[in-house]
């Protein structure tokens, strides 16, 4: 595996989660996603319960990941905002820090211009916490913050996951 | 690429099953999915075209239980095997961290295989990753059917790097459950190498 893995520490996901907090609250929306552009669910705030996260946040890795197809056959960078309007539930969705995807759904109490404007401040504040992540995720990867669970686990424990 | 989430202990590794059109990637999925405890995994989602072949993805979330405290979670996706689908399929291989080749074993179904084996190697090429490096398990599927081609010769045209390779019959199962071993086993013995 290339890629660098992405790590999430306790600290930065309690500042994720407060900063989704007080987006749900400011743009009045019923529950805000952060997503990885991959499809794994980051954090999240809000009526979250009645929603099926897990398949949430791959769908909309997958809406994301075909924009952006979309956007490089025309020309363009990328399309950074995506909006779906529905008859009650409406969802914005947008790139934050490149490599995440916040995920407002709002009702007929909010507004898109309202969600709009708190989603701007809000990704100026994510795109810090996430700068942070990368980070200590490369302080992680040289071995100066713990070291990965992983690092310790035997042949025995993987054979026991799969009840052999 | 893996997500370690240390606030909620779990880890989530994406894994894809790729092939040509038709060679039962879905299948498999289904298979999985229906032998699997309900606990153990998430709704299963297939964008499908109304013929039910992949139109994008299917997708199936699986929880394998806990090591060293972390919940282990895999995301298994198909991509839609059909050869001009192939700007979606570059898209769902994007952060995966182990890849099944599901191969038709029918004999005229062996230059699909072929091509669609080198079509993998390019699309992980342009994301930056290396089938010959990569988590990545071979399997002979339909080997139920009349007209197979003898394992060893399969064996010798499709095989890449020596990795683990499985007999199956997706739609009985035969085979199923043990190529997703291999293959989440190597993301995990990746892991552990970090």
């Amino acid at each position: 595996m290339c890629a660098a893995d992405f790590v999430l520490y306790e600290e930065e996901f309690k500042h994720l989660e407060e900063a989704l907090r007080r987006l749900r609250q400011e743009a009045n929306a019923k529950a805000v996603f952060l997503i990885d552009k991959n499809g794994q669910q980051i954090a999240s705030a809000g009526e979250t319960e009645q929603f099926d996260t897990t398949s949430l946040a791959s769908l909309t890795a997958g809406n994301v990941a075909a924009t952006d197809g979309l956007a490089k056959l025309i020309g363009e960078r990328e399309f950074s905002v995506l909006f779906h309007e529905g008859q009650q539930d409406h969802i914005h969705i947008s790139i934050v820090a490149k490599r995440a995807i916040l995920v407002v759904i709002f009702d007929d109490r909010s507004s898109l211009g309202l969600v709009r404007l708190r989603v701007k401040r809000a990704s100026v504040e994510l795109e810090k916490i996430f700068e942070v992540m990368m980070q200590k995720g490369e302080r992680g990867a040289q071995g100066s913050i713990h070291a990965s669970p992983f690092s310790e686990i035997t042949d025995d424990d993987i054979d026991a996951l799969f009840g052999e | 690429m893996t997500f370690i989430n240390y606030a909620s202990k779990e880890i989530n590794c994406k894994i894809v099953f790729y092939g040509p059109g038709l060679c039962g990637k879905t299948t498999n999925l289904q298979y999985i999915y229906n032998k699997t405890a309900p606990e153990s995994k998430g709704k299963m989602i297939s964008l499908a075209t109304e013929a039910d072949r992949t139109l994008f993805f299917d997708f199936l979330p699986l929880d394998l239980g806990s090591i060293r405290g972390f919940t282990t979670r895999f995301h298994l996706y198909t991509v839609p095997g059909q050869v001009f689908y192939d700007a979606s399929r570059k898209l769902i291989l994007k952060g995966v961290d182990g890849v099944v080749f599901v191969a038709d074993s029918q004999e005229e179904r062996m230059e699909a295989n072929i091509e669609s084996i080198r079509n993998l190697e390019q699309n992980l090429k342009e994301h930056g990753f290396d089938l010959a490096t990569i988590p990545y398990a071979l399997q002979f599927n339909k080997r139920d059917l009349p007209s197979v081609v003898p394992v060893e010769e399969m064996y010798r045209t499709l095989n890449y790097k020596r990795e683990p390779t499985f007999e199956a019959v997706a739609t009985t199962g035969v085979g199923v459950f043990d190529t997703l071993k291999s293959v989440a086993k190597q993301i995990l013995i990746e892991l552990k190498k970090r």
